[in-house]
């Protein structure tokens, strides 16, 4: 049974992908907006993209027409805070582009050519139900760690959905060590290459004169002019609660920055003035632990609190292996839910947990209009899944990108199915596939 | 699982470090030596205490308890449908159905809708060793100047104050846990098992008469560690010679003990003797399967018995080897591509581990992990379902249950909701292997250590008094 799974699976996946018209019809319809699922419902994708979703959607005469029998329907996962694409085996540092700690460069850094989309990380986690992910390079030396993307995770060679998508900063502990050893550094730094940036901007000639004197070079220098104009949103890594107060008070002097605050890990603290600045916020939900000293208050019901104030919420797999088990976007969002039947607890209610992990990171990202919900006119990221998404274990049974069905199938599937019998047979089990 | 490091490399070093751990565990009194064999000639026999470091753990105040219409899964494979357990001083008094007789004078509490399963064990954690804050002055996991250092003990590394612990407790419902040295020495010292109890010391902790373990690594981490500072083993076969070669002196060693002669005391050895006796148990950190494979024989050729392979992360390229050796294989559900032996990792190890028969364990690892195993075996588990395999959840169960009582020689003691063992017992709002799921009641050795309904029953370590969220759920 498996093997002739696994042959018309392989057979499938050697078909060119192509934008297909397809009605998705009787499913258990999950928009993504925060609304609650629709019974009963369909969804048509024409051209690529969302032409309808609902109940009541007439389908077209012709179209191809998949019958979900009752099962969940809903837009593709969107990974909040990722590294997928930019590496293969973490350890082994020739596939791994997360950051550039050599580089001579810094907010100029661009992702985009490092992403490889035929990587087995990619395949694994759109199995997963992940069709899109916010990239973003890691810091290292340097304290702006360059410009991330938004991908999807489709089987093809085109990775990038847009480019210079957001900035990457790191505050806090992490943003001193790169200043020179404490947060007054890291303020400071910050100021001064976003203010030579602006000088940059006015008068491109300002940098040669400054010579080797110069704070910022000229590539980091255009991608921080974007960041100051509001251009390219700057997403932050802070977890201390006066941390964020004052990240958030850096919009006094940059106006138009576009502060999206990644980690928060003490946001609940502060959740008013964040809900105030209208800064969305990624979480990675379930730290609980106060592994530093400015993340003393670590709580898994930060989430919930956050959202209760007001606050723009996705939940997203970071602190943890953020280029392999996106996957996990899934059960984190989960247990928000749970935990919201715990006593004294906050989580989220379902429908605000599924789209904290669609609509909202697209959101954030500025591209709510294009990806993240079947809301008409957004990219056809469709998947249906055996079960409750959220649940444990609940799998894609067909996932389509840009209205192309997509292959589920993993190098893992090809080891899992060479081993189902460890024992070897006549042959070694290299001959065995 | 990383701790918070953001750098790949160091993320790489710490889980290449997180991926192995010892295990070790006193037991016995003083005795002549590490053998019972008398000893023929020598007129006195060496002698030195072999717990040195008792457990001072007690428990603590029990009531008669009663739950009942609860589902109960009972850590052997067995699942009770409207079922019902009395708790009576400590033990696991009786198990049963609805028509159980049951005391009239217990506390009872109304089970209805909700599970109930034995306290959830990890034979693979480093709490106390890495604790939080991960601060420099808080790294005791490793000791890495020397490929091996069979001579410590992880116990004396242990923070009893870490929160992890008592996040464990709540949110995980984890009553027993073996803390492991690190992975970056081949013999990386022994293990210690503690009782998940809140406690000043970490005697207070220790799980009485628990064996010990001792921790091995195969694999990248010690040849990475030690090549880098440019001695050996730095490659496979060179941690394959510096093993055999210790192996071929403790075996040396603990033949003058067996024949009762005059020997220094030496830590090390005498760990390495326990374990070629049978008293100490291997946890064996390994990835791969050749290498297990070579592991498996090379405790041939001394004469030991792996207890468990940790990470395992190819053991169901081997799962019939391992059956035949009778190895425990500790798993996680789904890591992978971490390091280059994590390549070939797939989400149906566990499951395939367990069709073929196999010891089979889910561990964590991991600081935030060990908050819901739970999570992690019904990973694992409808991993395995979709393949076809057909595992019921109380089957599973046994990963968590059982099967790591039974790797750190505590299966007559834990592991299971039995007559007569102790009552470790968490009480969940609902099935387990659901992710809207929480515990409600944990109970150690009777004692109720934790309540969801009750804010006093909610330990708050010394490091977290007077900070922010003090007493907050967490």
């Amino acid at each position: 049974m498996i093997r002739a799974f696994l042959l018309s699976a392989a057979a499938l996946a050697a078909l060119p992908a192509a934008a297909q018209d397809v009605a998705i019809v009787n499913a258990k319809l999950v928009i993504g907006d925060g609304s609650a699922p629709i019974e009963g419902g369909s969804v048509i994708i024409r051209g690529g993209k969302v032409f309808a979703a609902g109940d009541g959607v007439a389908v077209p005469a012709g179209m191809e027409r998949i019958d979900a029998q009752g099962k969940w329907v809903t837009p593709g996962i969107v990974a909040a805070f990722s590294r997928v694409g930019l590496t293969e085996v973490d350890a082994v540092s020739g596939t791994n582009d997360r950051s550039a700690g050599r580089s001579r460069f810094s907010a100029g850094l661009d992702i985009a050519p490092a992403l490889n989309p035929m990587g087995s990380p990619v395949a694994v986690n759109r199995a997963a139900g992940i069709t899109r992910a916010i990239v973003a390079p890691e810091s290292s030396s340097n304290l702006f760690a360059g410009q991330g993307a938004v991908v999807d995770l489709a089987d093809d060679m085109d990775m990038v959905t847009k480019p210079r998508a957001l900035q990457f900063v790191a505050f806090g502990e992490a943003g001193s060590a790169k200043a020179g050893g404490s947060r007054a550094a890291t303020f400071l730094l910050f100021r001064e290459q976003l203010l030579a940036a602006r000088s940059f901007a006015r008068n491109p000639a300002t940098l040669a004169e400054w010579g080797n004197d110069a704070m910022i070079q000229r590539a980091d220098a255009e991608a921080l002019v974007r960041v100051i104009d509001g251009t390219t949103p700057l997403f932050v890594r802070v977890d201390r609660a006066a941390d964020i107060l004052n990240v958030i008070k850096l919009k006094g002097e940059f106006p138009a920055l576009k502060l999206v605050l990644v980690g928060v890990t003490e946001g609940w603290l502060v959740a008013r003035e964040i809900a105030a600045a209208k800064a969305p916020v990624l979480v990675s939900p379930l730290s609980d632990l106060p592994d530093s000293f400015e993340r003393l208050g670590a709580t898994q019901s930060n989430a919930g609190r956050l959202k209760a104030a007001g606050v723009d919420v996705s939940v997203g797999v970071f602190d943890d292996d953020d280029a392999h088990k996106m996957g996990y976007t899934t059960q984190y969002a989960g247990n928000l839910v749970g935990l919201a039947r715990v006593p004294g607890a906050s989580g989220l209610t379902w429908d605000q947990a599924f789209a904290s992990i669609s609509s909202a990171p697209a959101r954030a990202v500025g591209l709510e209009g294009s990806i993240g919900s079947l809301r008409p006119g957004r990219v056809g990221d469709v998947v249906i899944w055996d079960n409750d998404p959220l649940e444990l274990g609940s799998r894609p049974t067909g996932v389509w990108i840009d209205g192309k069905a997509q292959s589920l199938t993993t190098r893992q599937d090809r080891l899992r199915d060479r081993y189902a019998t460890p024992a070897e047979g006549a042959l070694p089990k290299a001959y065995d596939r | 699982m990383i701790r918070g490091v953001k750098g790949s490399l160091l993320a790489a070093v710490s889980l290449a470090f997180a991926g192995c751990a010892a295990t070790g565990a006193s037991s016995g009194t003083d005795t002549k030596s590490a053998s019972d064999e008398p000893a023929a000639v020598a007129a006195k026999p060496v002698k030195f205490n072999k717990d040195p470091y008792p457990s001072t753990y007690k428990g603590y105040p029990t009531r008669l308890t009663v739950v009942k219409g609860v589902t109960i899964f009972d850590g052997e494979g067995g699942r009770i449908d409207n079922g019902s357990i009395v708790m009576s001083s400590g033990k696991v008094d009786r198990v049963g159905g609805s028509d159980m007789e049951l005391p009239t004078d217990a506390d009872v509490i109304d089970g209805t809708g909700k599970y109930l399963t034995p306290g959830v064990i990890d034979i693979h954690s480093h709490l106390g060793d890495y604790p939080s804050p991960s601060v420099d002055a808080h790294s005791d996991g490793n000791e890495a100047t020397g490929p091996i250092t069979a001579e410590v003990w992880s116990e004396h590394s242990v923070w009893p104050q870490d929160p992890g612990f008592t996040r464990a407790l709540t949110n995980g419902g984890i009553t027993t846990l073996e803390i492991l040295p690190g992975s970056a020495n081949l013999m990386g010292g022994r293990s210690v098992v503690l009782k998940n109890v809140p406690s000043r010391t970490v005697q207070g902790m220790k799980f009485p008469g628990a064996p010990y373990g001792l921790k091995m690594a195969c694999g990248e981490n010690p040849k990475r560690v030690y090549g880098a500072k440019g001695r050996m083993p730095s490659t496979r076969m060179g941690n394959m010679a510096v093993d055999r070669q210790t192996w071929a002196k403790a075996a040396a060693y603990k033949k003058k003990l067996d024949e009762g002669k005059a020997v220094d005391r030496d830590l090390a050895m005498e760990t390495l003797a326990g374990v070629l006796s049978g008293e100490i148990l291997v946890q064996n950190h390994c990835y791969r399967a050749d290498e297990m494979a070579q592991v498996i024989d090379m405790s041939h050729e001394f004469g030991y018995k792996v207890s468990a392979f940790h990470h395992a992360v190819e053991a169901y390229k081997i799962a019939d080897l391992l059956k035949k050796e009778g190895i425990c294989a500790a798993m996680w559900a789904d890591w992978w591509g971490f390091k280059m032996e994590a390549y070939d990792a797939v989400p149906e190890n566990i499951a395939l581990m367990y069709k073929e028969g196999a010891c089979t364990i889910v561990h964590s690892d991991d600081a935030n992990q060990i908050q819901r195993l739970n999570q992690e075996a019904a990973k694992a588990l409808a991993a395995g379902r979709r393949m076809g395999m057909q595992i019921s959840d109380e089957q599973a169960w046994t990963w968590l249950g059982i099967n790591p009582a039974r790797a750190i020689g505590l299966a007559d003691k834990i592991g299971s909701l039995k007559p007569g063992k102790m009552a470790d017992v968490v009480l969940w709002n609902g099935n387990p292997f659901s992710v809207y799921t929480r515990p409600e009641k944990v109970w150690i050795d009777g004692a109720l250590m934790f309540d969801a309904k009750d804010p006093k029953r909610r330990p708050v370590t010394d490091f977290e008094l007077g900070q922010p969220g003090e007493g907050d759920v967490k």
